[in-house]
């Protein structure tokens, strides 16, 4: 099944491949050559073709021309099955795994051994690969569901070295995961590496793709315009490359004024074990908030907007001196009306897929649009949807798209429009650039810091450092429900962060 | 934990309807003649409970069931009537096996509408439950069925004919094929990619799950199990009758929504299926003894339903 290569040759060698769907050119000219035993990086904006290289390399899609070589034979998969019976398996970045099923189930799917249709255990070996990836605590009789996203990620590339891949495919698959799993994860691919596994691997982090990858390789409108560069290039000329110009600054240098206090949160604690949190939200102010996926920064926000009950505490408009708190002693945030929350999960919370541009920004504030009788005036909807688009730069086809096809970049800006539709006057941001290309991350940023210009107060909660200290005025940092002293960002330190988000104390003092 | 409790539910529900009828109803109810009487009563849901089990799994669902049940009491009706009064010997078996046939035949439409076709198992089966009922009414020409008497009419008797049987056959059917159908989830091949299929479709196809087939299988396995439900019927009735078991697809689902079956596919168990089917008998009959009037009974049944299921809510709340 798995030939044998000569030495020096590649693993996988593609020429020219291209792919089109009806008029939308997915790929005109990609080349990608992988050395055996190598950590391949895959970068370019959403929309640059990586995806859809990746669906032709897992067989579920057919490329319209071009070479692939893999292993020194011609390699066309029709199906991923095929893909997988030649050594080439996909992890992907929605886990694509059974949740109701166990680990050692999931493992097996699609490929169990059996005889005369009974299913025969593959319980040992499931439990070698298991260990050998260092997870051997694992129990393969657990059932999927039950476990955490970082869990979910071993089953997935345990599938694929249970079925002897030669070639693994990693689609962002640190964009779920908290930091302290990333780096078991990039231990893994040094196992895997060592092991003569190859892996091509995808992701938004150029910090994190220069530590993993021998190699990068940057797709550009579906066109391969850097092959093969080594890790050491810049980050600085790999994005030049991405976006096919010398990116001077990514994060705004706005002037901010910061202005009075607008909402007080005086010994918030929400979830048990947690201790009561204290700070306020300025006018004109980007309040960062770190932490591992997992630290409670969701939490926080989540009872701030009133999407949970707090056990205590107590929000005050610092204006009216109106506390937030009614009776049961849940938030009442009035949703869209002065707090604004932005979900970390787009796809399940943030936003209505299948529903159109113009019904998923309009949600926020309907009666805003209600018109004599209790009727919609759809009129006055579309102007004002139109008008927040073009000033968010959401790029779409009609009001009527559903927001599901447009790309991830566009759909987070239609789920921020509804912050500017609202008139929100506190932002609660979780994870606002989770899946968002490098280009419309800067359009994002820029935005956000325009809006704490006019006099919102935001409160930022994210997990990669560089985009915290570049956006955020002030920072604390979570750990295990717990919130840090808030201090401005100058005062903090990457590694401090890192101490305060993994033991919760400020490390060395 | 929350799994654990999820698994209790079809044993709590069942119980306490029962204690509510025992102590409720007359003496009668909790006798062993009654007993039986509610096994046997409980056998026509519990089948098609069991093929209903797989659909569910697989994230599917299957309303035509009742039409099916009635096509197939009028196709054996109308085979057993071929040769007249003098039934040969394997005239029984060949209209038990028509009926089967007819079931698997209508699954199949059902899983080629749903599965090939890609039209939302519940509106093609919304469909095909009114064809297949146009049907069994065409096959019996709009009128009950007359056949002539053969050992298919014992299979229901509460009192078997050879007594060691102790139990209706029709019983026995139910328990082997429960005990069938709980190995083929549990531990085979198909039964994994039921389970898989209702759990993340997606996931399966990138697996290399034959998805379509698998579907097509299950949908007629479905049909199959409801034509043997419908087998059963015509024993109760002994003749075809084309109104029969007329909403009996609801007793089903909610047989298997009880008995642990998600709706959104991935969960269930054919255990749970088969209390779920017992729940639905004990309350129909108990109902009955304790001489509820039709009116409540519904109520009565409907609020179980719904309690048995919110027994679940509260002991999941976060």
């Amino acid at each position: 099944m798995v030939g044998e290569l000569k030495s020096g040759a590649p693993l996988l060698r593609l020429r020219g491949v291209r792919k089109a769907f009806g008029n939308a050119q997915a790929l005109r000219a990609a080349d990608l050559e992988i050395a055996p035993g190598e950590v391949h990086a895959l970068v370019g904006e959403n929309g640059a073709g990586k995806s859809t290289l990746m669906s032709i390399l897992g067989g579920s899609l057919s490329p319209d021309s071009g070479e692939m070589e893999f292993l020194g034979a011609p390699f066309r998969p029709v199906h991923p099955r095929e893909a997988g019976n030649l050594g080439v398996s996909l992890v992907h970045q929605e886990l694509a795994l059974a949740p109701d099923l166990d680990v050692e189930a999931n493992i097996c799917l699609g490929r169990e051994k059996s005889r005369l249709g009974f299913v025969l255990p593959q319980t040992a070996r499931v439990r070698e690969v298991l260990s050998w990836l260092g997870y051997g605590r694992l129990d393969p009789k657990a059932r999927v569901g039950d476990l955490g996203v970082a869990e979910r990620q071993i089953v997935e590339i345990a599938r694929a070295l249970f079925h002897d891949a030669r070639l693994i495919l990693m689609d962002e698959p640190t964009s779920s995961l908290p930091a302290a799993d990333a780096e078991s994860l990039f231990a893994m691919i040094a196992r895997l590496k060592a092991r003569g596994v190859s892996v091509v691997y995808i992701s938004h982090f150029l910090e994190e793709v220069a530590r993993v990858a021998d190699r990068i390789t940057v797709l550009r409108d579906g066109e391969t315009v850097a092959a093969g560069l080594p890790a050491e290039t810049p980050v600085r000329d790999i994005l030049a490359a991405m976006v096919g110009r010398p990116v001077a600054e990514i994060f705004p240098s706005s002037p901010r004024n910061i202005g009075d206090t607008l909402l007080d949160v005086r010994a918030w604690v929400c979830g048990t074990g947690a201790a009561p949190a204290s700070f306020s939200l300025r006018r004109g102010q980007i309040l960062g908030l770190a932490g591992l996926v997992g630290s409670g920064r969701s939490s926080l926000l989540r009872s701030l907007a009133g999407l949970r009950p707090h056990s205590s505490g107590q929000a005050i408009w610092a204006k009216t001196a109106e506390t937030m708190a009614d009776s049961q002693g849940r938030a009442r945030a009035e949703p869209g009306k002065r707090i604004g929350f932005l979900s970390e999960d787009r796809k399940e919370e943030g936003l209505a897929l299948n529903l159109s541009v113009r019904a998923n920004a309009a949600l926020a504030d309907l009666n805003r649009f209600r018109g004599p009788a209790g009727l919609l005036r759809l009129g006055a909807e579309a102007e004002a949807v139109r008008a927040v688009c073009a000033k968010l730069r959401v790029r779409y086809r009609h009001l009527d798209q559903p927001v599901g096809a447009l790309s991830g970049g566009n759909q987070q800006k239609v789920a921020l429009s509804r912050l500017l539709l609202g008139d929100s006057e506190v932002w609660l941001l979780d994870e606002p650039t989770r899946g968002v290309d490098v280009g419309a991350k800067a359009e994002i940023y820029a935005l956000v810091s325009r809006a704490a210009a006019e006099g919102k107060a935001v409160l930022w909660a994210g997990s990669h450092l560089p985009e915290l200290f570049g956006m955020c005025d002030s920072l604390a940092v979570m750990h295990r429900g717990n919130m840090s002293p808030v201090k401005p960002v100058g005062l903090w330190s990457e590694s401090e962060v890192m101490a305060w988000a993994t033991s919760g104390s400020g490390g060395k003092a | 934990m929350r799994a654990k409790l999820r698994g209790l539910v079809p044993y709590l529900g069942l119980a306490g309807s029962f204690l509510l009828f025992t102590a409720l109803g007359p003496a009668a109810f909790h006798g062993a003649y009654n007993l039986k009487t509610i096994l046997t009563q409980s056998v026509i849901v519990g089948v098609g409970a069991m093929g209903m089990t797989f659909v569910i799994i697989s994230g599917g669902i299957d309303l035509s069931v009742g039409s099916l049940i009635a096509f197939a009491t009028v196709a054996m009706a109308r085979i057993l009537n071929l040769y007249g009064e003098a039934v040969p010997v394997w005239l029984p078996w060949a209209a038990g096996a028509g009926a089967v046939a007819v079931g698997a035949l209508g699954g199949l439409c059902n899983g080629f509408l749903s599965a090939r076709l890609r039209i939302v198992p519940f509106i093609v089966t919304l469909g095909t439950m009114q064809i297949f009922r146009g049907g069994a009414k065409w096959l019996a020409h709009e009128q009950t069925v007359t056949a002539p008497a053969t050992w298919l009419n014992g299979l229901m008797e509460v009192d078997p004919a050879p007594a060691w049987l102790w139990l209706a056959p029709g019983v026995w059917v139910l328990l082997l094929l429960a005990a069938a159908v709980s190995v083929i989830l549990r531990y085979t091949v198909f039964g994994r990619h039921v389970y898989a299929l209702g759990s993340n479709e997606a996931t399966a196809r990138l697996c290399g799950v034959p998805v379509v087939r698998r579907r097509l299988l299950i949908y007629m396995l479905g049909g199959a199990l409801a034509g043997l439900a419908g087998v059963l019927q015509f024993a109760n009735l002994t003749l075809g009758d084309p109104t029969a078991a007329e909403g009996m697809e609801l007793d089903i689902i909610a047989a298997v929504v009880i008995g642990g079956g998600s709706l959104r596919g991935g969960q269930g168990r054919a255990a749970g299926s088969l209390l779920g089917a017992l729940l639905m008998a004990v309350l129909r009959n108990g109902c009955n003894m304790a001489g509820i009037p039709n009116y409540l009974q519904n109520i009565v049944v409907g609020a179980i339903i719904i309690g048995a299921m919110g027994l679940d809510r509260l002991g999941s709340k976060p």
